[in-house]
């Protein structure tokens, strides 16, 4: 694999959190103050697919930041798994960054000013995660992710916003201290070095299985934004924040980077062979399999959309793990697979339950009644969103769930397959009742109905692509498909 | 002037400039704060120049009137000596920037006196990481601690009280320290460091030479507040005029850790610390440990910003004892790094509560209810500050925890590593309260009617520039390591 | 017992010191009063400074004053006199006890002003 040695990849990383600045400074023209937003997003989208073309073709790019630890510099290394993220990452912010300005400005939120710019904060945050060249790094960056998401958390500063935001730190921060901490600095002490290599950089090192599974489980827990149980508990608090900030931090970005961060570590840390070889794959598995059908029930009690859909989430990164945590070709294909299919299904939905609160100010199930009727397109796009989700064709979640259903079947673990279909089967019991709610159940009250039209343009379009997105990935998943590949199978 | 001496120019500027500053600052405050910025200006340039010299050259000695040692003062330039002054001048520097803000407002009409002890207190830090003699680094270490008793006097309220309890355990501290000293000349007849170490090995004293290693720990520890020996410091430090508690807080604690390793290395040796009493040497572990866990709980009893920081200083002094007895490089490291970033994290916390006081009269937790919207700019340096002291990469906290905690793995002592993984957990409880506090307001009241009160420049600029250091030093900890603390390493690791 | 005994007599000098030190001690961690304190803490600083200064002694010796002529032609003889150096080293532990006890005594004049005592117990109530 060719490396080349560009300031390209810092500068995609960096150029949202520049765009903080004049965001910051353009606070009273909030026109001009917006356009930065959007003019960061694409020059975001633009490096990142510049890049694109050489790691395809089985190269990558490289940029040291500083040497900070003997063996271990703050690097920035592209490769085909962080592109793969990033490329999910940048290309949803531009649709979030329109979003939000849709959502803030109708419902008239306070300080959009911050707002916006801890976005920026955070989005460079998460390319700094994907493009991590070894776990220091990566670890850096997942810190910034957690404390510049704090101020998007606890947006509405009343009493219920600061309980969540403290339940997000501990969470958060007590496990990436905890737990992910001492688990680098022990891989330190044994390689020296914390690069992320093919095959493992601790394959080899002679680590007693004990050992392994120790750091396994630390780093499995330590990164709890992946939501596994029982650190899970701050996903669904962090829904009080704008809808917004859960579509993408909640439904992409965040979570993601807590389940990217164990592939990593998985694949490219401990090694998938070496766990293999000291049988340890069913730790992971049992966490995740647990969490998926934990997570699957609780959702079907919620009646708050976004809760509903923060427990869904919680499961269904469970399933990038669980495929991780398989071991084999398909099943690790299947789980980096879902990190997109998932995050364009789920950004969907919640751009969907978002738009649903601007246009009609209603969060809860029960009073939705009817409503797919006055608002059809943000419906219609709930629906593929949904399917994406259950993973039944024609949509891109059908891609993803399919290999994890082959790399169950391949490695003979039926329990798995049997997790899998129970949970899609629970998935569909919790999405497809509202669609259908909203589509036939008669108003409960039609008064109350009356004059409730579609979202406005800003909300409308980006929800329609990303649902559409979703579908094309059915038909089109070449480039996630073909980096996956590179990323496992180099 | 020549560059050999250039050593003598940095602790001699802040000397001199203190009488004129007592002098002149009678007759003019304009003077006071010339004198004072000029001199520590001067000494922040002449003391990177030495660095720059160390790193080139290598580390010299200098014999203070051309007296040989051992019969003359010894002063020892090598790289943690010429580190440890760029330190001390640079935090003085921006210290008094913001001092010289805040006493104009607590101490009116005092500012000359104020900063003649000022003055007076850098130039003997500056002396005490100099001497290369055990009987001189008493006398300077005495001399830190009578300005620093009677800058602390200068307080409102229990100030003198405060600083009345800390006359005393300062004295008990320096005694034993001169009595350890004092068992070390009756064995070896010489007070000379390099003398005494060369003379030592050959000894057969062992119980004198162990009461006499005793006496100076306990002594300096005292002095450092190592936990349980800690007791006078958060009230002295939380009760101090707020000028004098930007200078004393950074500096007093990590430069009596300096101490520490002086007297471990440069008079004893790593033989005989670590290898022939290993006993002692975990035991010692065990002791910054606890300290690091209690003092850490002991901070989240607080309710007042200064007195939390103050507890935190004490945590942080297990951190670096702690570092400094793990007998391996990777601790040492540590403990030397983290006394170059305490003292700046430190720095940047104690500029911030003084910019808010400055402001707001109080840093009662209550009263920091919507500081985010009223000093933005203090409050973003006071994060960075407190992200340091939890270990958020990569501010230069992250860094030397990273040292230490791998120094800990290395050397098998979980309970310190766990105490220091405890203590960065409570530090972002501490500090997160804080920030909640601040970003959060009373019920009913609403960011829109709180006015943006910012501190004054003279009490900004310092703050940021600290708080940008931080990462700075942080990204640069590497070359940091690789260049000049290796080398400052003390033989043998 | 006699051994001890000898002991004890032979070393005089730092027995004396040990005690002096232990009331100086006692005085600062134990004693309420604040100038009690004070003084405690300069019988502490008189012990160290005594522990010192008699280590210099040398019997029969002379006090280190000699004649520049004689030190020419025959040299010092080291027996002959006392050791100075312990001497020299304690005249500037003396100035830093005496500016210390300086400073606390101001500052017990600022304590006396502002409660009016100098019993710590009646301070604290003071002070609620």
């Amino acid at each position: 694999m060719s490396i080349q040695t560009s300031i390209w990849p810092l500068v995609a990383v960096l150029v949202s959190l520049l765009g903080a600045i004049p965001i910051m400074l353009s606070d009273r023209n909030p026109n001009l103050r917006e356009s930065w937003t959007l003019v960061a997003a694409l020059t975001k989208i633009a490096i990142v697919l510049s890049l694109l073309p050489h790691v395809l073709a089985g190269g990558g790019w490289e940029f040291v930041i500083a040497q900070v630890v003997p063996g271990v510099p703050l690097v920035l290394r592209v490769d085909a798994m962080g592109m793969f993220f990033a490329l999910v990452a940048s290309i949803l912010w531009f649709f979030t960054s329109l979003y939000s300005i849709g959502y803030m400005r109708t419902l008239g939120e306070h300080a959009q000013t911050r707002y916006f710019a801890s976005f920026a904060v955070a989005i460079s945050a998460t390319l700094g995660v994907a493009f991590a060249g070894n776990l220091l790094t990566m670890y850096l960056f997942y810190e910034v992710l957690s404390l510049s998401t704090y101020p998007l958390v606890t947006h509405e500063q009343n009493a219920e916003a600061r309980k969540s935001g403290r339940k997000y730190l501990t969470y958060i921060l007590g496990t990436s201290i905890g737990l992910a901490l001492p688990a680098m600095l022990i891989v330190y002490s044994i390689t020296g070095n914390l690069d992320f290599q093919d095959g493992g950089v601790m394959a080899g090192s002679g680590a007693s299985p004990e050992l392994l599974a120790l750091v396994l489980v630390l780093f499995l827990f330590g990164f709890a934004k992946s939501g596994v149980m029982p650190f899970h508990g701050w996903l669904p608090a962090a829904m009080v924040a704008p809808t917004p900030v859960s579509s993408f931090l909640h439904g992409v970005a965040v979570v993601k980077a807590g389940a990217f961060s164990i592939l990593r570590v998985i694949f490219h840390i401990l090694g998938p062979e070496q766990l293999a070889t000291a049988n340890l794959g069913w730790i992971v598995c049992t966490v995740a399999a647990v969490t998926i059908l934990i997570a699957s029930l609780v959702a079907l009690t919620q009646d708050n959309l976004k809760r509903r859909l923060a427990y869904s989430t919680i499961g269904q990164l469970s399933y990038m793990i669980l495929g991780a945590g398989m071991l084999s070709a398909a099943g690790m294909t299947g789980g980096l697979l879902h990190i997109a299919m998932h995050a364009f299904g789920k950004i969907t939905l919640f751009f969907c339950a978002g738009a649903i609160y601007v246009a009609a100010g209603k969060k809860y199930i029960s009073q939705m009644d009817g409503l797919g009727r006055r608002m059809p397109i943000t419906y219609l796009a709930f629906m593929l969103g949904s399917i994406s989700i259950i993973g039944m064709p024609p949509l891109g979640g059908f891609i993803s769930k399919w290999n994890l259903v082959l790399g169950a079947v391949n490695s003979d673990q039926m329990i798995l397959l049997l997790v899998l279909l129970i949970s899609s089967l629970l998935n569909a019991a919790y999405f497809l009742p509202i669609v259908y709610r909203g589509f036939f159940a008669k108003a409960a009250d039609p008064v109350y109905e009356e004059g409730i039209k579609e979202a406005p343009l800003f909300c409308l379009v980006p929800l329609s692509v990303t649902a559409s997105a979703s579908l094309a990935l059915f038909f089109y998943p070449d480039i996630f498909v073909t980096l996956a590949q590179l990323a496992l199978f180099p | 002037m020549s560059a050999s001496n250039l050593h003598m120019y940095v602790m001699a500027a802040p000397l001199l400039s203190a009488f004129f500053v007592n002098l002149l600052g009678r007759m003019s405050k304009a003077w006071v704060s010339g004198l004072t910025l000029g001199s520590l200006a001067f000494s922040s340039v002449a003391s990177l120049l030495l660095l720059g010299k160390v790193m080139s050259s290598g580390g010299f000695s200098y014999t203070v009137g051309n007296w040989v040692p051992p019969f003359g003062i010894e002063l020892i330039v090598d790289h943690l000596s010429a580190l440890m002054l760029v330190l001390i001048s640079v935090v003085a520097l921006f210290a008094s920037i913001s001092a010289l803000k805040s006493v104009e407002r607590e101490l009116p009409g005092r500012e000359h006196l104020f900063f003649t002890l000022y003055l007076i207190l850098i130039a003997g830090l500056m002396g005490l990481v100099l001497t290369g003699d055990a009987f001189n680094l008493y006398v300077l270490l005495e001399i830190t601690s009578i300005t620093t008793y009677g800058l602390i006097a200068m307080g409102r309220g229990r100030a003198p009280l405060a600083s009345f309890n800390y006359i005393i355990m300062g004295s008990i501290g320096a005694c034993f320290y001169l009595l350890g000293v004092g068992y070390l000349y009756l064995m070896t007849g010489t007070l000379n460091m390099a003398d005494i170490a060369s003379i030592l090995p050959q000894m057969d004293g062992g119980a004198a030479i162990a009461t006499a290693l005793a006496f100076m720990l306990v002594g300096l520890w005292i002095k450092m507040a190592l936990f349980p020996l800690h007791g006078w410091l958060p009230n002295a430090y939380s009760l101090a005029p707020t000028g004098a508690g930007l200078i004393v807080a950074p500096l007093m604690t990590k430069v009596t850790i300096y101490l520490m390793l002086r007297v471990m290395f440069s008079i004893f040796s790593p033989d005989y610390l670590f290898i022939a009493n290993p006993l002692v040497q975990s035991g010692i572990v065990w002791v910054a440990a606890l300290a690091i866990v209690c003092a850490s709980s002991l901070a989240l009893a607080q309710r007042n910003l200064k007195r939390m920081l103050t507890y935190i200083i004490v945590a942080e002094v297990g951190y670096m004892v702690g570092g400094a007895w793990l007998a391996n490089s990777i601790g040492m490291t540590g403990a030397v790094l983290h006394i170059v970033n305490d003292a700046l994290m430190t720095l940047c916390l104690f500029l911030a509560a003084a910019a808010i006081l400055y402001r707001t009269g109080s840093l009662d937790f209550i009263h920091l209810q919507g500081i985010f919207r009223k000093m933005p700019i203090t409050m973003a340096a006071f994060t960075v500050g407190a992200f340091a002291m939890i270990g958020v990469p990569p501010t230069a906290g992250f860094f030397s925890k990273w040292y230490l905690i791998l120094g800990g793995i290395e050397a098998g002592q979980w309970a310190y590593v766990i105490a220091l993984l405890f203590s960065s957990l409570v530090n972002a409880v501490l500090f997160f309260r804080i920030i909640e506090i601040g970003y959060f307001f009373k019920e009913g009241e609403h960011h829109d009617h709180t006015p943006r009160n910012e501190a004054p420049l003279a009490m900004q600029v310092p703050l940021v520039i600290t708080a940008v250091a931080l990462i700075v030093i942080g990204l640069g900890s590497g070359p940091l390591v690789e260049h000049i603390i290796k080398l400052a390493l003390p033989a043998g690791f | 017992m006699d051994g001890t005994l000898g002991i004890i007599v032979a070393k005089y000098n730092y027995w004396i010191y040990v005690i002096l030190m232990m009331i100086g001690f006692y005085a600062m961690i134990g004693k309420r009063n604040l100038v009690k304190k004070l003084i405690g803490m300069n019988i502490f600083q008189t012990a160290i400074i005594l522990m010192f200064v008699s280590s210099g002694v040398k019997h029969g010796a002379q006090i280190p004053i000699l004649n520049k002529y004689e030190v020419i032609k025959h040299g010092v003889d080291a027996t002959g006199v006392v050791n100075p150096l312990p001497h020299v080293l304690m005249l500037t532990a003396i100035v830093v006890s005496v500016s210390i006890t300086g400073v606390a005594l101001a500052i017990l004049l600022r304590i006396y002003r502002q409660y009016g005592t100098l019993e710590e117990d009646e301070i604290l109530e003071k002070l609620g």
